[in-house]
């Protein structure tokens, strides 16, 4: 089966590169998008996402995404992002903790900050499996 | 005096001692630091080479963006320059290079009209902008020597926030890059406007456009996603700047205090030496004294001395009298006694008894006090062994002392 070389990256480091088979994304207004080998050229901006990496073995990696871009040429697919966290270094609690917090603070006011923090929280909750049950209306 | 130059010496040692403990530890630690700082600014390299490829994709695509990043002034007239020092000192020219290169610029700006505002990044900068009197814009500092992404990200704001208000109309970046652990270079490169130029520069190795920018597909519009995208670059111009400069001060420190640790030891070295000469001075000197005070006291003390080694020549201490044979037989009687004519043993005559004389032997008495042992000497130095025994100088002596003093 054909691959890709698919790279995560943000400033501090490389978080990921490794090859693989599928990426699933979500870019700014455009929805998800899933990147197969031999997509065209491609360049998006991204929103808080939980993006999922099929890797060459049939496994799938989960992460976070906090905005950033994607950038396909070639066969390669690279994701910049000031922030990302791969699922297993995502602290559950403490995103359903500031979930709950942010739409606390949405349910009283507009608030730009909370709408960003609540959609960190959401892509920090996706990627480790879902939103969960924790109280609190979407 | 010599005692309190020795003490005095001795406390700069231990001085000079615990500073170079000092800088031998921070020496090391800085060491250890270099390696971690370098593998933080390759760490950055390929967020900064693929965001660098990115712009240029987007450039290529003809993205007509509004970024006002990407809008150049006309006139100039405000150049803000972000310098990046360290917090602290003791890493020798490293503070020094930038903040002069930093001064030169302002200068050169002043003359020819142009206004300024300064962004001090560590406290070095803004101590030494402050003191000269210089307006400073903002200050950030704390992390110097571990730079993180969010500290670039607020740097980043500041500026992009004072661009676009249009209190500046450049930004200039001024700090230390790191070329390898033996080579940094002070360097000041333009950070906004954006130009084409300015993308193709930067820490990240050039990117050379292997293939003409293929046909990408934009989501949303590349406008867009360049307006997004811009803030993030100059961040990350930023970021990497600060992990230059880290890195930097790591190694100028390392090199500042291995000099310092190496000219510790040199003072060391020469102290000591001053020291023991002093100390040895003060040794020599004391025996001086000593000796100039006991000549000094003249005819007493040789008295005294009689006193003191008569039982020591008796005891036959040959080891002694051999080391100090006249002084000791001389002290036996000299100033006691008046001199007899030691010529009247037989067997001694003008020469032997010259020779005697030489040594202080002048009377019965003292050949008398004679110990086998000063027999056999005397014998030896006169060339004939055994005559003092044979001719019985001794027996004639204490006889010659009998018919003289009775007794």
């Amino acid at each position: 089966m054909a691959t890709m070389q698919v790279e995560v990256v943000s400033p501090e480091r490389m978080l990921f590169s490794g090859e693989a088979t599928q990426v699933i994304t979500r870019t700014l207004g455009g929805g998800e998008i899933a990147f197969l080998p031999g997509h065209a050229p491609f360049l998006g901006a991204l929103v808080e996402n939980h993006t999922r990496i099929t890797l060459a073995d049939g496994a799938v990696l989960d992460l976070a995404v906090h905005g950033g871009f994607v950038q396909v040429s070639g066969t390669t697919v690279s994701i910049l992002s000031d922030q990302a966290e791969l699922a297993e270094q995502i602290d559950r609690q403490r995103a359903m903790a500031a979930r709950d917090r942010a739409e606390e603070i949405l349910r009283r006011e507009h608030d730009a900050e909370a709408s960003a923090a609540l959609a960190r929280a959401h892509a920090r909750l996706n990627a480790t499996g879902g939103l969960g049950t924790a109280a609190g209306a979407h | 005096m010599a005692g309190g130059q020795e003490r005095i010496l001795r406390g700069r040692i231990r001085t000079v001692q615990a500073t170079k403990k000092i800088t031998r530890a921070m020496e090391l630690i800085a060491a250890s630091r270099i390696v971690k700082a370098q593998q933080r600014v390759a760490a950055a390299v390929p967020y900064s080479e693929q965001i660098t490829e990115v712009v240029k994709d987007l450039a290529a695509a003809g993205g007509a963006s509004q970024s006002p990043l990407l809008a150049g002034r006309d006139v100039v007239k405000t150049t803000a320059y972000v310098v990046i020092t360290a917090d602290r000192g003791l890493c020798g020219g490293y503070n020094a290079g930038v903040q002069r290169a930093a001064e030169g610029e302002i200068k050169a700006g002043v003359l020819n009209g142009a206004d300024y505002s300064i962004i001090a990044i560590g406290r070095k900068a803004e101590g030494y902008f402050r003191f000269r009197g210089y307006r400073i814009g903002a200050t950030f500092a704390g992390f110097s020597d571990n730079p993180t992404y969010a500290h670039a990200k607020e740097i980043g704001q500041h500026v992009m926030d004072l661009y676009v208000r249009g209190e500046v109309d450049r930004v200039e970046l001024v700090y230390t890059r790191f070329i390898s652990a033996g080579s940094q270079e002070v360097v000041q490169r333009p950070l906004v406007p954006l130009d084409r130029a300015t993308v193709a520069g930067g820490d990240g190795k050039g990117v050379d456009a292997a293939g003409v920018a293929a046909d990408f597909e934009f989501e949303p519009d590349p406008g867009t996603i360049l307006d997004t995208l811009l803030p993030r670059y100059v961040e990350a111009r930023i970021y990497a700047a600060l992990l230059n400069a880290a890195a930097s001060e790591h190694a100028f420190r390392q090199r500042a205090m291995k000099s310092a640790t190496d000219n510790a030891e040199e003072l060391i070295k020469s102290l000591s030496r001053i020291m023991n000469r002093a100390r040895q001075d003060s040794i020599t000197t004391e025996i001086m004294e000593i000796v100039g005070g006991a000549e000094a006291l003249g005819g007493d003390a040789k008295k005294v001395r009689y006193v003191e080694l008569g039982p020591l020549s008796n005891d036959g201490f040959d080891g002694y009298l051999d080391i100090r044979p006249a002084s000791a037989l001389a002290a036996t009687a000299v100033g006691v006694l008046e001199p007899d004519d030691i010529e009247e043993i037989l067997g001694i005559g003008p020469v032997i008894g010259a020779h005697l004389r030489e040594q202080g032997v002048t009377t019965f008495a003292q050949i008398a006090a004679w110990t086998p042992e000063d027999a056999a000497r005397i014998g030896d130095e006169i060339d004939f062994p055994g005559r003092v025994e044979r001719e019985e100088w001794i027996e004639q002596a204490r006889r010659l002392q009998a018919d003289k003093y009775g007794n």
